[in-house]
């Protein structure tokens, strides 16, 4: 995710003095530098920055941490509450209106994401919280745009209020508030045209459509990738229309998104979301006492739970974890437990929000990840009677499946190697359950 | 003499340049407008400079995006010079800023020829790349709209069958300029449309093709294998293809476009960089740490939404334009 070179960054400066028995001033100043090189590097704002490190120092001295035994981990706390802090506190959702329909205008840049989180919010509202959705098309201005937000609505079953291009965009927003009111809907997510915030006459535009729809919600969309110039602007969209709230889009790249960070701070609009990737379903919550987790590796198990939760079937994971308790387990059960982590997304994602483990390579978490296809690929080539009892696999059988799922022997020994592995790690965990200890060498890659 | 003032002769010395000078200027107004502001102030505000100056400094050319390697290294550079040199007046100290910005710029890398080079026979085939939003359909309009003006047959391919309503985007690009289109089904292989445009362009004896891709974030490995996909089968289809590779940036880019230039330069050489948006308030410092690493040039700026907001990059210009009003004041 976003934050991960600014996670590596912190846990190379905090290696560094980890070392040490006693912080002295000069190894403070010397952390403090890294500090402040790694979070412009991050794009945050220079001045956040230079706020950021001088509150760090103050509260170090204030705390006294040059004199504790342990002064590392007094420092990654100060630098997390202060980030917690940056990133602001508690999650801001949508408020939505009870008897009349809850209006969200989007702006922000051209390219920014607009339309494609507008698709996200759609789907979120509708597939999630059962809100009946309309779009309105007010984006006149970019050759197809109304195009795009129309394929969206298609493939999500959602309504569409469009009016051609040769329209006031202020007049269709209207209309289509007209149209939300009077059919009923919950919801009204109005797509805008990109703008640079100075533009006066396409500001002017924006400042109409406000006070003639009056939105509950104005959210503008900042990209992660968005560098120091950010914050003027957020600023300028803020003063003319007063926002609601931030969309980060494109986290899921690898920039560090401290642009966005700084909005927080400097102008204090919450973050409500975050886009984590292209498909109409990854928007996200945005959840900044996480983010700051990230931003220090310490993993962000909260999501992974979450994502667990509305992603593997229960009643399935609870079935595999109790025939991997007893014993019972068999090769159907791991194609099965495969098929559930495919569903979280890429095994990469997966191990990021996992403490202790965000120093995988890129190419371990790819070798991990066809090693996982081509298992299933040799399972999926095996008759039920095999999997059940994969002792029978003899030289003629394993050639047989080979040949279907065109993979070698090899595969399929290494396959039956790891089953083995697993198999032996259940009974291990089941015995150490037992004497209530954790068995060594617990490696969740091995075992899956 | 200074820079600038060499900058401001060698600009304003041809009249029919003037013209074309002044929309330039123009459109980057708002970027050079803090720039150069902040500039000024800055000198005014102090008689002699000192460290506290150079943090000033620092600060500028950071809040412009230029990036901390290369800025605590330019700042470096002219420290010392100034300490040799025993300049104080904060006016010189700029100018040798901006100096130092310019060789910084000027050296890295080989000459810089702006337009797109054309073969001698054959289509010449230009790839279009970068992560979503930086304004790739709308700068390959531009591109098209330069060279049908130039006399050259243009074809449009799109390839990006991915994000909804980015075939219909270029489809109505292409029908304003009244030039070739070629396009695939939603959801086809990019790589399939590319190789149909390449054999279309040469049946048609098409001069400039152009391929449009979807956006891609740089870390997405499968995304990026596609484009390399579509680089080897131009290739396949017309020997040489794709001749040039532009990475479009936008302005607002932080530093996150150093690691864009590197990883789409992986996947298909690029040979140039397009930033778009330089008529907002962002200043674009990135390119200079993109070329200050990687040693691309910037070829092509684009200042609005129109077609014809298109412009070669001059390094003189965008360094003069950033600075103007600093000499102004003098």
């Amino acid at each position: 995710m976003a934050f991960e070179s600014l996670t590596d960054k912190f846990s190379a400066i905090f290696k560094k003095i980890r070392g040490q028995s006693r912080l002295t001033e000069k190894n403070m100043d010397d952390m403090l530098k890294e500090v402040r090189i790694a979070l412009l590097e991050a794009d945050v704002n220079f001045k956040v920055v230079k706020e950021f490190t001088e509150n760090i120092k103050q509260k170090a001295i204030g705390e006294q941490v040059y004199l504790k035994l342990n002064p590392s981990q007094m420092v990654v706390k100060i630098v997390h509450d202060e980030l917690e802090s940056l990133l602001g506190s508690g999650e801001s959702e949508i408020k939505y209106q009870r008897n009349k329909p809850t209006v969200i205008m989007l702006v922000g840049l051209q390219g920014s994401g607009k339309t494609t989180s507008a698709g996200k919010l759609g789907y979120l509202m509708k597939n999630k919280l059962n809100k009946k959705v309309l779009f309105a098309a007010c984006d006149v201005y970019r050759p197809a745009a109304i195009d795009q937000l129309s394929q969206i609505a298609n493939q999500l079953n959602i309504d569409i209020y469009q009016k051609g291009t040769n329209y006031n965009p202020v007049d269709i927003a209207k209309e289509a508030k007209n149209k939300a009111f009077n059919e009923h809907y919950d919801v009204l997510i109005v797509d805008t045209a990109g703008r640079l915030q100075i533009d006066e006459p396409l500001m002017e535009e924006l400042n109409k459509m406000q006070s003639s729809i009056e939105p509950d919600e104005i959210l503008l969309l900042v990209d992660a990738m968005s560098g120091q110039d950010a914050i003027n602007v957020a600023k300028t969209f803020n003063q003319k229309l007063k926002l609601s709230g931030i969309i980060m889009s494109k986290l899921d790249g690898d920039a560090r998104g401290g642009a966005a960070l700084s909005i927080k701070h400097l102008t204090g609009i919450p973050i409500k979301f975050s886009g984590i990737g292209e498909k109409l379903t990854d928007l996200d919550i945005f959840h900044p006492d996480r983010m700051a987790d990230r931003i220090l590796g310490m993993g962000d198990v909260m999501s992974l739970v979450e994502k667990v939760q509305t992603e593997i079937d229960e009643k399935e994971a609870r079935k595999a974890a109790s025939k991997m308790m007893n014993g019972s387990f068999t090769l159907v059960d791991m194609l099965e437990q495969l098929k559930q982590v495919k569903k979280l997304g890429s095994l990469g994602g997966l191990m990021k929000m996992i403490p202790g483990m965000p120093n995988i390579s890129e190419e371990q978490q790819q070798a991990a990840e066809r090693e996982m296809k081509t298992f299933e690929a040799i399972m999926n080539s095996m008759t039920e009677e095999e999997k059940l009892h994969p002792e029978i696999l003899k030289n003629s059988r394993k050639v047989r499946i080979a040949k279907g799922c065109g993979k070698t022997n090899a595969d399929i020994n290494r396959m039956l190697k790891k089953f083995e592995q697993s198999k032996e790690m259940m009974k291990r965990l089941q015995q150490y359950k037992k004497s209530g200890r954790i068995p060594p060498g617990m490696n969740g890659l091995s075992g899956f | 003499m200074g820079l600038i003032k060499f900058l401001k002769e060698k600009i304003f010395k041809k009249k029919e340049d003037v013209e074309k000078n002044e929309k330039y200027v123009k459109g980057m107004e708002k970027s050079r407008h803090n720039f150069a502001s902040k500039l000024d102030t800055l000198s005014k505000s102090y008689k002699t400079v000192n460290a506290e100056y150079f943090e000033s400094l620092e600060e500028i050319l950071i809040e412009a995006d230029v990036g901390v390697n290369l800025t605590l290294r330019i700042i470096d550079e002219v420290l010392e010079e100034s300490k040799e040199k025993k300049i104080s007046d904060p006016k010189q100290i700029n100018e040798l800023l901006v100096d130092k910005m310019f060789l910084s710029y000027a050296t890295q890398g080989g000459n810089i020829v702006n337009e797109i080079t054309f073969k001698e026979e054959g289509p010449t085939v230009l790839l279009v790349s970068g992560v979503n939003g930086v304004g790739k359909t709308t700068s390959i309009a531009k591109l098209a709209y330069r060279y049908i003006n130039k006399g050259k047959k243009v074809m449009l391919c799109a390839a990006d069958t991915f994000r909804a309503g980015a075939v219909e985007q270029l489809h109505i690009w292409a029908d304003r300029l009244h030039c070739d289109f070629v396009c695939g089904e939603q959801n086809a292989d990019p790589a399939s449309v590319a190789y149909d445009g390449a054999r279309k362009a040469i049946e048609k004896n098409i001069d400039l093709l152009i391929v449009d891709t979807a956006g891609r974030l740089q870390n997405k490995t499968n995304l990026m294998n596609e484009l390399s996909k579509i680089s080897r089968v131009l290739n396949k289809a017309i020997p040489g293809a794709p001749h040039e590779s532009f990475l479009i940036i936008d302005a607002t880019t932080g530093q996150n476009g150093v690691s864009q230039a590197k990883q789409f330069f992986d996947c298909s050489p690029l040979t140039g960089i397009v930033i778009t948006k330089m008529d907002g308030t962002s200043k674009g410092g990135i390119i200079l740490a993109i070329r200050d690493e990687l040693g691309i040039p910037v070829r092509f700026i684009g200042l609005g939404e129109k077609m014809e907001d298109l412009e070669e990059f001059d390094l003189d210009k965008y360094l003069y334009g950033l600075c103007l009003g600093e000499e102004d004041e003098a």
